[in-house]
């Protein structure tokens, strides 16, 4: 019998080169930070894989004493997210400084004591966003962004919060691509081995959240986004029609958190539309 | 491949592996001046510099603003300074009915001797040239004081089979493809497109028995990762001389044009090629497709 000619699609479609993606991004951070005039960086540091490769990239781009790694705990936040995230700064040496966002969020909260779970988690990402930026202004850096490409076309994030970044190295790196680059970079076990969560309360995990794991996702997501493969294709390739129905709608429904707002055009020249310069305009 | 001047077959190239500013003349005036005298200074015949090397690749609606004419004081100031040395650069070319083009100029003993403006701009993926630049009508090759019959491909005009055929038709014996390649697809060895630069460098060295260079930029624009991993190709297919992957770089290359000759006698490709038959059958598929 002939070889499923799609197998070599499932099997190899989320590997990468550890090594050639490590050349690429170290150079991209430094590149990117110093033609915008600047040496260092500053990143939210939460334990997690996803900032810990940023602080690993960042470390290896800059400097370690160029990195500021910010850890930036509520009062729920897990031992394990402290703990994980104080064995990166030990590891890698980079400057630390942690800022509790307790204070500021529950003095929000008190006014609206009925808020649902949800507004605390987004306010939580977004009052590290506000620290971030204002950190980066004391420490003359750019804000780093840690969100990974599952995250980005699930639309699992917080809009303006930690979606929010100046330049983000791993933007176009599924969950599953950053295993073996954590492992390359040489992160700590503890953090290769935890289950994602965004430590948003008490045993919340993001596969919890979304019903589905990353692993399934990726699988998908790099066939439908990357390879572009129709609905049918991929049913026939043995993924269940409602789980392709549902992250299709996730990432469509979820679009507008990847754009900037929409502006009424009025004026022969519109923001984005047809004012069209790079970002990287004349550096 | 040596580093000798030893016969005067021998031509000696510099690729310039640059990372232009974006939209900054001025900036990349100095960084082509540069290259121009370290290239000279090692004695280069020849310097070829990537696509848009003098204004970078993402010029958007600069496009008009860094937009200059061929014999503008830019490039005279750098073909002075080349001297002896032979130069291929790239630019925005405005034209007299004001088109801009994505060209790359050939010069030698401060003249310019051939323009190539960009026939196939992609607007797929990434891209979006077609928007901002008017395509070249032509693909004309051209012939030069020292290297013989030279024919200049830039970046996606490269990846059309047709380009190249002509390209052979016209028996060219040097074919430079100035390119801003970015790279996508990182699961292999090396950057994907890489790969398909070199099996395109490496077919059509040896189809058309010709040296083919390839040079290629480096940097970052919007995240795009410039790849670089210039090349230089001899007619037998093998790779004489290979820039790094990801860094600027000048790199200096020897290629033998007695190479050509030798290649040719044991594999006569182009002598063998049936021009008449090959200029029928396509005006057949012109007469079915078209209708005239």
């Amino acid at each position: 019998m002939a070889a499923d000619p799609r197998a070599n699609h499932l099997a190899d479609s989320l590997t990468i080169n550890a090594e050639l993606v490590t050349a690429i991004l170290t150079r991209f951070i430094r590149t990117e930070i110093r033609r915008a005039g600047f040496q260092r960086a500053v990143l939210g540091l939460s334990g997690g894989i996803d900032s810990s490769v940023v602080a690993f990239l960042a470390a290896a781009a800059l400097g370690p004493e160029n990195v500021l790694a910010v850890t930036m705990p509520y009062k729920t936040s897990s031992e394990a997210t402290r703990r994980d995230a104080q064995a990166v700064v030990d590891h890698l040496g980079v400057r630390t400084i942690e800022v509790p966002i307790t204070g500021p969020i529950d003095a929000y909260f008190a006014l609206f004591p009925q808020a649902a779970r949800m507004r605390l988690a987004n306010k939580c990402a977004r009052e590290r966003m506000t620290v971030l930026y204002d950190q980066s202004a004391a420490f003359d850096a750019l804000v780093l962004g840690t969100s990974n490409k599952s995250e980005l076309l699930l639309g699992y994030g917080t809009q303006f919060g930690d979606m929010a970044s100046a330049i983000n190295p791993i933007g176009d790196l599924y969950k599953t691509q950053l295993y073996p680059l954590a492992a390359h970079l040489g992160l700590p076990r503890d953090i290769l081995m935890k289950t994602p969560t965004g430590d948003l309360w008490a045993g919340q995990t993001d596969e919890g959240e979304l019903g589905f794991t990353y692993a399934e996702a990726d699988r998908l997501m790099v066939l439908m986004v990357d390879r572009r493969w129709r609905r049918a294709e991929l049913v026939q390739a043995g993924f269940a029609p409602e789980f392709v129905d549902r992250v299709a709608t996730l990432i469509r429904r979820n679009h507008y958190k990847r754009r900037m707002p929409v502006i009424a055009k009025l004026s022969p020249r519109t923001m984005d539309r047809d004012f069209r310069y790079a970002r990287d305009w004349g550096t | 491949m040596t580093s000798t001047k030893t016969s005067s077959t021998f031509h000696r190239v510099a690729l310039a592996q640059i990372a232009p500013a974006l939209a900054d003349r001025q900036r990349n005036v100095a960084l082509h001046l540069e290259q121009i005298k370290a290239a000279r200074a090692q004695d280069a015949d020849l310097i070829v510099f990537p696509e848009l090397s003098l204004t970078g690749y993402f010029v958007r609606d600069m496009v008009p603003d860094v937009a200059i004419a061929p014999d503008a004081p830019e490039i005279r100031e750098l073909l002075d300074a080349a001297g002896p040395m032979a130069v291929v650069l790239g630019f925005v070319e405005e034209s007299p009915q004001h088109r801009f083009y994505n060209t790359a100029l050939y010069a030698e003993g401060g003249r310019v001797v051939h323009l190539h403006r960009k026939v196939y701009l992609p607007t797929y993926g990434l891209f979006d040239e077609r928007r901002y630049f008017a395509a070249g009508e032509r693909f004309l090759a051209f012939d030069t004081a020292r290297f013989g019959r030279m024919g200049i491909l830039i970046c996606e005009d490269f990846w059309h089979l047709s380009a190249a055929a002509i390209m052979q038709a016209e028996e060219i014996d040097v074919l430079i493809c100035p390119a801003n390649s970015p790279g996508r697809g990182v699961d292999g060895p090396r950057i994907r497109t890489a790969e398909t630069y070199e099996h395109l460098s490496k077919a059509y060295a040896q189809l058309m028995g010709a040296v083919v260079i390839v040079v290629n930029r480096v940097g970052f624009e919007d995240g795009l990762c410039f790849w670089g991993g210039s090349s230089v190709t001899g007619p037998d297919g093998r790779t004489i001389a290979q820039a790094p992957q990801l860094d600027e770089s000048l790199t200096l290359a020897a290629f033998d044009a007695a190479d050509l000759r030798r290649q040719r006698l044991i594999t006569p490709l182009a002598r063998d090629e049936r021009l008449l038959l090959t200029i029928e059958e396509l005006n057949r598929i012109k007469r079915n497709r078209y209708g005239c």
